[in-house]
Parts: structure tokens; C-alpha cells; sequence
């Protein structure tokens, strides 16, 4: 039994409107992940690309994240290096410094829980997951002081847990990096 | 009239219970860590409640709702009493059950991980057996939505099946295996540890398998809101689904594409690296389409309605549009909520953005402007719409509905602007305390002030609502028409194969999930040395 052609007829028009609406939705969607894909690959903002491990439990006693290597550390190359440990409830260190204009690599991990590592005011902001190292890389360009929160749920004193990102320009930066091997806030 | 009223209403009732309760203890953090008050005296309260709130309103609350308007949906889209209706009391008792063992180690501090669990922090083995006791519970409601439908396909071969009951269906299923994650995360990982035969676990592998289920379950949370959206609505405004097939198109692509995408939650994690973080992200963009093409369909529907009603021109229509009806208003309202909050969540799942407001109040304030928002705004007209065919007694006022309905809009917005807000600065989550007096600080001071007023008339709200369903029981007796659901402006004679069943679907669903996540487990199960000592709380160290 043939439907009546008005009928016929304004079932066109919807599936006509829906498909054109539909071809919207994905020319969207395709553009969305396009951006993201273009500005991950050519600018290369990307999370972190690699995983690395780290075993919580002999982090003090050797190796990259002993707490004689903690802290920031002028590379040959003219970057600097923070290197931290979050544990309930505090980091170390407490108070890091870094310097403007040289770009800046943060490696961090866990001693026991989740941990957070978001500075304010700025767009670094990453887990610290027991068992893995976190690094991501920065730019500061204006001296000045962040607070730095732990994000994470990490136990009953989680609201306690707060450091300090101090930002100093250039020359402070070299002059304190001639006096020690590795710096933080307190000299 | 359906025949399962009881259970219906058993359901109903128990989810709209523990909402009340777990809404109190929401709107009490908001004070508590506001600038209206001091130091807390002891923070641990402050965590002990965030777990309960979080886990009534993450998974008891919704899944009830979910439960009891399915059963709701198949006796009436199908037509027939539900089979098994002594298993769905089961399933009601586990859910009851699992929700008490859950929040008695809460109420004592000996689970305060809040409900994302967050190994290796670990509280006592009772927490994590009750969230398991909701899931199994939710597990029999699965198991009956299809064993329903395929018994309604036996008798009635060939035919389309009630849309209502397709998406019902397709809900279902989709909870059943996004629940997978969480129930491994907890059977093979957390819950050892909590009974005491291991003593070290692999945070790293818990959070992804906590993410397979953290974002699908928005979409379990969501369903019971779109199928309002389209199988209600243009009912109740007087007019007439745009189109059944793009409806059917929708559910099946919440099921294949919700699932696989549960790794932009871990963008700023280690465990994970950049490529299937990029693969997970282009997946949530294309989450957007369902929820695109299910805008258009409803916008579409609503002008049928205001034409039908004698609206003109371009924008006429809106005018004609029954704004007395609580349905039509809850919809409105839940439209612009789920659009700021979807744009929202496009600069969430951004594979670039979300580092600038990742773990801030601002994802706080995002799921709470969707779930609370735009979601639960639905569930309680669901439940208005349903009352009287489960009570027999109709509702003598719309106007006390209106109000709650304005109250609840009003109340979440000023909850979640100022909360997105904040997050843009770097406020994070979670905190039982905020050093107001800090400089730094200071700028979020006020922000959060308002915010935890907007608290306060959401709490308003939803004391009118149970006050609203209670004060139905002295209505004056009714007997409701058989319970109806929209009708297609061209009602489907015969479905393609694909959209009348979800093989396909299933296959396609289980298929991604396994291409999104089998590499990063199986790389993580490969480890050696991450798997890091438990830390227990709640107990004397």
C-alpha cells in the first residue's frame, strides 16, 4: 500500500534536515579533533609522551629522586631541571625557584598516594601517581610568586598541602646556581 | 495501569530518600568551606562527607532512578506486566542492602577515600562490598531490561520495537559493561588489599580501570533524561517526535562511543602515554554527535508542538509553546544547562585545554551543571509525569512544581558559574579548608560566598520537591489513562534490522573498548615495580 504523497513528500524534507544537520555535527566533531591534532603535533603541546617508573618505597634511599637531588639544577644546555617528591602532606621542596625566560622541565613523583601538581596561574598541572614520574616542560616569563596546591584527594590533610613556585629573573637564577648544586627558595 | 506500582514506586521513593539526605550533606560543604566559616575543627568530617555524597549521588541515586523507570517503561511501552518481578525485588533489596554496608564505614571514618576510591589509599573492605552489593543489584535490572525485551520480540516478530523500550534497553546494556571497569578495578585490585591478602597495589592500572567506567556512567546517569527528552516530552506539549529513526540512531551511538573514551580523564596522568591519550579524545568529541543530533530532534519536536498550537513565523513558535507545564519548563532549563555544561566539557576532553583547569573547582562545577543540572532536573519531572499512574492520585497544583523547577534552575546556576569560575583561577578540589586571608587567595573569596548561597536554594528546592510527591499522597483519587508515550510525526512501520536490536551495537561497543583499552592494561599489567604499599585509613597508625 503506497503512502499518501503528502506524507511521501514531508518525509523528505525531515530526513533532508536531519542529514544536513547531522553532516554539521560531524564536520564539528572532525574539526575539533583536527585542532587538536594539529596543535599537538606541529607546536608539540602533548601530555606526557613517555611512561617512566619509579618504585616509591626506595625513592630516599638512591637515584634520581634522593633528597640531595631535589630541587632545580642549571642543565649544560642553559634549562633548568625541578625535581620533586609529594608525600602526605607536603612537597619537597616546599618552595622551589626557577628563573624567567629559560625553559623549565618538571619531574615529580609520588612517595605514597595520588598527589596533584597544579601551579596557579599557569597552565602546568599534573598527577603525581605513585609507581610513575610526571614531567611536563614550561616557559615563565615574569618573575613573581605561584601558590602550588595539591589537586588530588590525598587523605585527611589534603587541605594543608600547599607549596610555593618562586620565580626569579635570569641573573639571580645563575648567580644562586654558582653558589649550589641544586636550589630552593631557602639558600 | 501498570502492575508493578509497588516496585515502581519502591525504587522511586528510596532514590529520591538517599537524594534528600546526600543533598543536605552537599550544601553543608559548600558552607563549611566558604568564607562563611572558620577552620573546620576536624577535616576528616569534611571527607567522610564528600565520600557519602559522592557515592549515594554517583551511584545509588541514579541507578535506582534508572531501575525504576525502566520497569516503569517496559510494562508500559510493551504492554504487558514485567517477567520476573520477584527478581527486580532482589535487586531492589541488594541496592537497599549495598547502600546501608557502604555508608556505615563512611558515617564511622574507616572509608573516607572518597567515591573514586583513589588506591592506594584504602578504607575498610565493608565500603567497598556495599558499592559492589548497588552494582550487582543494578546487574539483575540489566539482565531483566533484555530478558523483557526478547520475550516482547518472541510474540511479536518482525514489528518495530516501542522506542521507549529500545532506548530503555540500550541504557541498560550500556551500564552493565561500563560498570566492568570499576567491578574489576575493585575485585581484582582494591578490595584484596582491603581484606588483608595483599598489602601493595598498582595505582597507576586502578585509575584506568577506574576510568572506563568514570565516564560512561554519565551517560548511564543521562539516559533516563533523554528518554524523557524523546518519549515524553513531545507527548506531554501536545505535539510529535521529529523522528524516531534519528531517536533509535542517538541510543545506539551513546553505546558505542561513551564507553571507549574514559582516558581524558587521565590526560595530566603518568601511567598513560600521549597516543591513546589522543585516541580517547577524539572519541569524546565524537560523543558530541548523539547529543547534537538530539537537540535538533527535540527543538524540532517542540515547533511541531508550537505550530500545532497555532504559533507563527520564525520564532513564534516558542511563543505558542506551553510554558505552563512543567515538562516544557524542565526541558527548557535542562537545554541551556546541558549547553554551557557541554561546552564546558568540550574544554575538558581538549587534549590541550583541559591542563589549565584540570582537578580545579571548575570540573566541580562542570559535572554538577550536567548531572545535577541538566540531568536531575529531568528526573524530577519523570517522576511528576509518572506520579499518578503509580498512585492513582493526581496532582492538584503545577504551580508549587514551577517553583521547584525555578528554584532548582536558579539554585544551579549559581552554584556552578562561580565554581567554573574559581577553577579558571586554580582553585582545586576537594579541600575541607581555603586560607581566605592569603592574597593570593583572596579573589575567590566572594565567589565561593555566592556559591554556597546557591547551595542553599537547591537544598529549598529539593525539600519542595519531596514535599511536592509526599503531599500527592492526600490527592484526590484518579484512574489515569493507560500511560502513553510519544508518537512519531511518521510512526515506524518497519525498523532496519540494526536499529531494532543491539548486536551490532554490543559487538562494536565491546570491540572499541577493547582496541582503546586493551593496550594500556595489558602494557600496565606488564610492570614490575609499581605496584606500591596500601595506605589504610581510618584506623590508629
Amino acid at each position: 500500500m503506497a503512502a499518501p504523497p503528502i506524507q511521501q513528500e514531508s518525509e523528505v524534507v525531515t530526513a533532508r534536515a536531519e542529514r544536513r544537520w547531522a553532516t554539521v555535527a560531524v564536520a564539528v566533531v572532525v574539526a575539533l579533533a583536527a585542532v587538536a591534532g594539529y596543535a599537538g603535533i606541529y607546536h608539540g603541546a602533548l601530555p606526557q609522551a613517555r611512561v617512566e617508573t619509579a618504585d616509591p618505597t626506595t625513592l630516599h634511599l638512591a637515584g634520581e629522586f634522593a633528597e640531595g637531588n631535589l630541587g632545580s639544577a642549571l642543565e649544560p644546555d642553559g634549562s633548568v631541571t625541578v625535581r620533586a617528591v609529594g608525600q602526605e602532606y607536603s612537597f619537597t621542596p616546599q618552595c622551589m625557584v626557577v628563573p624567567t625566560d629559560a625553559l623549565v622541565t618538571f619531574r615529580a613523583t609520588s612517595a605514597d598516594v595520588v598527589h596533584g601538581f597544579l601551579i596557579e596561574g599557569t597552565n602546568i598541572n599534573t598527577m603525581l601517581v605513585p609507581g610513575y614520574i610526571s614531567q611536563l616542560s614550561a616557559r615563565f616569563t615574569t618573575a613573581g610568586e605561584h601558590l602550588m596546591p595539591c589537586q588530588e584527594f590525598c587523605g585527611a590533610g589534603h587541605q594543608g598541602m600547599w607549596a610555593k613556585v618562586k620565580v626569579v629573573d635570569r641573573a639571580t637564577f645563575m648567580d644562586m646556581s654558582a653558589k649550589a648544586r641544586r636550589l630552593s627558595c631557602v639558600e | 495501569m501498570l502492575s508493578s506500582r509497588r516496585l515502581i514506586l519502591a525504587h522511586f521513593w528510596l532514590a529520591f530518600a538517599v537524594f534528600g539526605l546526600a543533598i543536605l550533606l552537599g550544601a553543608w560543604q559548600m558552607w563549611v568551606r566558604s568564607p562563611f566559616s572558620g577552620w573546620i575543627s576536624n577535616p576528616e568530617w569534611y571527607y567522610r562527607s564528600v565520600t557519602e555524597h559522592g557515592t549515594v549521588m554517583g551511584y545509588v541515586f541514579p541507578t535506582l532512578v534508572a531501575m525504576g523507570f525502566g520497569y516503569a517503561i517496559s510494562e508500559a511501552a510493551l504492554k504487558r506486566p514485567l517477567i520476573g518481578a520477584s527478581w527486580a525485588w532482589i535487586g531492589f533489596g541488594l541496592v537497599l542492602i549495598g547502600a546501608v554496608m557502604a555508608t556505615v564505614p563512611v558515617a564511622l571514618g574507616r572509608a573516607s577515600v572518597l567515591y573514586t576510591f583513589y588506591p592506594p589509599l584504602i578504607g575498610s573492605a565493608y565500603y567497598y562490598l556495599g558499592v559492589v552489593l548497588v552494582v550487582v543489584g543494578s546487574w539483575i535490572w540489566v539482565a531483566l531490561m533484555s530478558i523483557n525485551l526478547w520475550a516482547w520480540k518472541r510474540d511479536h516478530p518482525g514489528e518495530p520495537v516501542p522506542l521507549a523500550m529500545f532506548a530503555n534497553v540500550a541504557g541498560s546494556l550500556l551500564w552493565g559493561w561500563t560498570a566492568v571497569g570499576a567491578a574489576l578495578e575493585l575485585i581484582l585490585q582494591i578490595l584484596p588489599v582491603a581484606l588483608g591478602l595483599r598489602s601493595t597495589i598498582d595505582a597507576g592500572l586502578a585509575r584506568v580501570f577506574f576510568s572506563w567506567t568514570l565516564h560512561a556512567i554519565v551517560y548511564f546517569w543521562l539516559m533516563p533524561s533523554y528518554i524523557a527528552f524523546y518519549t515524553i516530552f513531545p507527548r506531554a506539549i501536545g505535539g510529535k517526535l521529529f523522528s524516531d529513526t534519528m531517536a533509535r540512531i542517538s541510543f545506539v551511538l551513546f553505546l558505542v562511543v561513551a564507553m571507549p573514551i574514559g582516558a581524558h580523564h587521565l590526560f595530566a596522568d603518568p601511567e598513560v602515554g600521549s597516543g591513546f591519550k589522543f585516541l580517547h579524545s577524539v572519541f569524546t568529541a565524537a560523543v558530541s554527535v548523539p547529543t547534537l543530533l538530539t537537540v535538533f530532534t527535540i527543538c524540532a519536536s517542540a515547533e511541531i508542538a508550537g505550530r500545532l498550537r497555532g504559533g507563527r513565523g520564525a520564532f513564534g513558535w516558542i511563543a505558542a509553546l506551553p510554558w505552563q507545564n512543567p515538562l516544557m519548563l524542565a526541558v527548557a532549563f535542562s537545554f541551556v544547562m546541558l549547553g554551557f555544561g557541554g561546552a564546558g566539557g568540550l574544554i575538558n576532553m581538549s587534549y590541550q585545554l583541559n591542563s589549565s583547569i584540570h582537578n580545579t573547582q571548575w570540573v566541580t562545577g562542570h559535572f554538577h551543571l550536567i548531572f545535577a543540572g541538566a540531568i536531575v532536573i529531568m528526573y524530577f519531572v519523570i517522576a511528576y509525569d509518572l506520579w499518578p499512574h503509580l498512585t492513582g492520585r493526581a496532582f492538584a497544583d503545577f504551580g508549587l512544581m514551577r517553583v521547584q523547577l525555578w528554584l532548582w534552575f536558579v539554585g544551579m546556576i549559581v552554584v556552578t558559574f562561580p565554581w567554573h569560575y574559581v577553577g579558571i583561577l586554580g582553585m582545586p578540589r576537594r579541600m575541607a579548608y581555603y586560607d581566605y586571608a592569603d592574597p593570593q587567595l583572596a579573589s575567590e573569596g566572594l565567589p565561593v560566598a555566592l556559591s554556597a548561597l546557591g547551595g542553599l536554594v537547591l537544598v529549598a528546592s529539593a525539600a519542595l520537591f519531596l514535599f511536592i510527591l509526599a503531599s500527592n499522597q492526600r490527592g484526590s483519587r484518579t484512574a489515569p489513562d493507560e500511560y502513553r508515550f510519544s508518537v512519531a510525526v511518521h510512526p515506524p512501520t518497519s525498523v532496519p534490522v540494526a536499529l531494532n536490536g543491539f548486536a551490532l551495537w554490543l559487538a562494536l561497543m565491546v570491540g572499541l573498548t577493547i582496541i582503546n583499552y586493551g593496550p594500556p592494561i595489558v602494557q600496565l599489567w606488564a610492570f614490575d615495580g609499581v605496584a606500591v604499599p596500601a595506605v589504610y585509613v581510618g584506623v590508629e597508625r
